[in-house]
């Protein structure tokens, strides 16, 4: 059983051990812009299923229901197999050119399917807010689309950090899946290492060890935000 | 489609292997879950923070990392290379158990101290308790819960891909490296786990229903 | 049968139960009267060992409580209980809410636990309501179901912890009528209540608990009519308006 010789020190010699902060800096990466494009659109979609006139809640509805449904890896694998495929020759061939195009595809991926679940959250917050409050800011004379904007999502958004707070946790975790397509992060880092030096048990440990750093940090950033946001007189914490 | 239809068969093996890991992981994860649950609501400190540790230790954790860590270790401890499927199934179980369990937490929790008592004054051991009242309770209560959680399973079984199990997606991909017609190919597997999950959140949905309405559990 | 001797109990730094004492003898019928707070539900917990205490003995038929090597599910097998909310279990059949500890505890087969399952709901009045989800019972009938899924294991004492402050008022008599027929059967009781019609006809001892301790004993009419202490006589009159 145990004739296998563990060798932790691939985790810190070069270049295993840079490659794996390289890896680290790719997860970031990944995450952070990946979020951006959650956000943007959780918001607008999560937006969407709330309003009065059904056809934009029908849409907001499809778009969950589709992301929602659609195992990630498979929605991955689209975009990037089968997506260049659905554009215009000439979009075509300018895409295939683009160096790292499965960086740009794991980030779109990436937002637009973790967007699927922010517009859950979005949706539940304001739900929550309850309907004396739209009542109150339209009275105000102020249109929907302003109400919305100035009042309705800043106020969702403090309510919901809580379950955003684990929606970005998780796009970390699924930023790994990106290793498929052959981005160079921290999961794609540590089976590179194995291959090399068939410790690959030492370097998934070490990249076990990197995540939870990161998940570790993520929830206190959330936890500074929510701190700084936070609405008196609502219950929070 | 004809690219899909040619390889119908080979595709749909795919599925299979999809479906059957998902069974053992959502056996096993349901199973494990329901003590993980238990030993989250211990009293006893050294079940509690030992399953404490495991639960928050695997949230922050990829799955695929997981898979792969997992891959490694069997067959140091087995002594032989390990087929996949026993590999991913483990794995599965050991990672799913933690979201089950926290479902199965909510429900225990939602049980009052005093229909434990009720159970325990007419001489039920813990283990009786826990077995004929607090998990088939708990079972009807987060029902929802346990379906989309399942749902989610069974969308993660895509991910034994990557140590090789000739599940759907390594299945397409093989057909699509040969065929080349990837739009139909993905769309494809996409539909058919779509259709699945789809089907699968709307059972969720109506058990949500059902309890609202009844409110009697 | 039931011994308490200098019990005494803290949740933190709070004192449940201060200096307790008393004993209890097979038959005798002792009701526990006393505001919110006072630590009458506590005590009927410690003696089946569902709550720890840290000061005292509990002695329950020669067995202390206090002794790691009691086995504390045996012990419980003498002490029946009856809760406030009656805490049926919602999953199960009014049968099987009957014959569950009796099946897995003493091991009975299923035709001897229904048997005895069906003569208990006789007892109790609703034999018709065995295969019955607690969600279609009213509270009285629920409450008689819990006394009889606390006979089933046959007990040689009962406790009932406030087993009528639940219910509708309309529903209090059928409760109480049929834990008067146990009285009168001979079974020892200890009945924590506000019903002091009832601890009238039935009780041998009374007691007054406040803050943890026991203020004040007596028999009956003598209870009532001459209460001793300024706490005993304030709280009779709220309860005897």
């Amino acid at each position: 059983m145990l004739a296998y010789k563990f060798d932790w020190g691939v985790l810190w010699r070069q270049p295993y051990g840079e490659w794996l902060l390289q890896g680290l800096w790719l997860t970031i990466q990944l995450g952070a812009l990946a979020w951006v494009i959650a956000l943007s659109l959780g918001i607008l979609f999560g937006t969407l299923r709330s309003v009065r006139f059904w056809p934009l809640r029908i849409l907001g509805a499809l778009y969950v229901e589709i992301f929602r449904n659609i195992p990630f890896l498979v929605q991955l694998f689209f975009w990037f197999y089968a997506g260049p495929m659905l554009l215009v020759k000439t979009l075509q061939f300018k895409i295939n050119q683009i160096s790292g195009l499965n960086y740009y595809i794991a980030i779109f991926g990436l937002g637009l399917y973790t967007a699927s679940r922010v517009a859950e959250h979005v949706r539940a917050g304001f739900a929550s807010i309850g309907h004396g409050q739209f009542d109150a800011v339209l009275s105000t004379g102020m249109t929907r689309l302003q109400m919305y904007w100035y009042v309705m999502i800043p106020h969702a958004l403090r309510l919901i950090i809580p379950p955003l707070t684990t929606e970005f946790l998780t796009i970390f975790k699924n930023s790994a899946v990106a290793m498929t397509i052959g981005v160079a992060e921290t999961t794609f880092m540590s089976y590179k290492i194995d291959e090399q030096t068939f410790h690959g048990l030492e370097a998934t440990t070490g990249a076990m060890a990197i995540y939870l750093a990161l998940g570790m940090t993520v929830v206190k950033l959330m936890d500074l935000i929510e701190t700084r946001f936070r609405i008196p007189g609502l219950m929070s914490r | 489609m004809d690219a899909v239809l040619k390889n119908l068969p080979y595709l749909l093996g795919g599925f299979l292997t999809n479906l059957q890991l998902a069974a053992f992981a959502l056996g096993g994860g349901i199973s494990l879950g329901a003590l993980v649950g238990l030993g989250r609501i211990s009293k006893r400190p050294w079940v509690y923070y030992p399953v404490t540790l495991y639960v928050n230790f695997l949230r922050n954790i990829p799955l695929i990392l997981v898979i792969f860590w997992f891959f490694f270790v069997m067959p140091i401890l087995v002594g032989k290379t390990m087929d996949p499927f026993v590999s991913a199934a483990v794995s599965f179980v050991v990672f799913e158990a933690t979201y089950f369990g926290e479902i199965f937490r909510a429900g225990f929790q939602s049980i009052s101290k005093d229909l434990v008592s009720a159970a325990y004054s007419t001489g039920l051991t813990y283990r009786q308790t826990a077995a004929y009242i607090l998990v088939p309770i708990a079972v009807k209560r987060m029902l929802p819960s346990l379906i989309t959680q399942s749902i989610i399973t069974f969308q993660d079984t895509s991910l034994a891909y990557v140590i090789g199990l000739q599940e759907m997606v390594r299945r397409t991909t093989i057909v699509d490296s040969l065929e080349v017609r990837s739009v139909q190919l993905y769309t494809f597997v996409a539909i058919l786990f779509f259709v699945i999950c789809f089907v699968g959140s709307r059972i969720s949905l109506h058990y949500e229903e059902k309890s609202r309405k009844a409110k009697v559990l | 049968m039931i011994e308490i001797k200098n019990v005494s109990k803290w949740f933190g730094e709070f004192q449940v139960l201060a200096d307790v004492n008393e004993v209890v003898q097979r038959g005798q019928k002792v009701v526990i009267c006393g505001p919110s707070g006072s630590g009458k539900s506590t005590l009927l917990r410690c003696i089946n060992g569902l709550e720890p205490y840290q000061k005292g003995e509990i002695i329950v038929d020669g067995v202390s409580l206090s002794d790691p090597k009691t086995n504390l599910y045996k012990l419980r097998e003498k002490l029946g209980m009856v809760f406030q909310r009656f805490e049926l279990y919602p999953h199960m059949t009014v049968l099987r809410n009957i014959t569950l500890a009796p099946m897995k505890v003493r091991k009975k087969s299923r035709q001897e636990a229904e048997k005895k399952a069906m003569e208990l709901l006789d007892r109790v009045g609703i034999p018709d309501k065995a295969g019955a989800y607690p969600a279609n019972l009213s509270g009285g009938q629920q409450q008689r179901v819990a006394i009889a899924r606390a006979l089933a294991m046959e007990p040689a004492c009962m406790m009932f912890d406030e087993p009528t402050s639940a219910l509708d008022p309309e529903m209090i008599q059928e409760v109480l009528e049929v834990m008067i027929g146990l009285a009168k059967e001979g079974m020892t009781m200890l009945v924590v209540t506000h019903e002091m019609g009832f601890a009238r006809e039935v009780a041998d001892e009374i007691i007054f608990m406040d803050a943890g301790r026991i203020i004040e004993r007596g028999r009956g009419d003598e209870f009532f009519k001459n209460p001793k202490s300024q706490r005993t006589k304030d709280f009779l009159g709220q309860i005897l308006k």
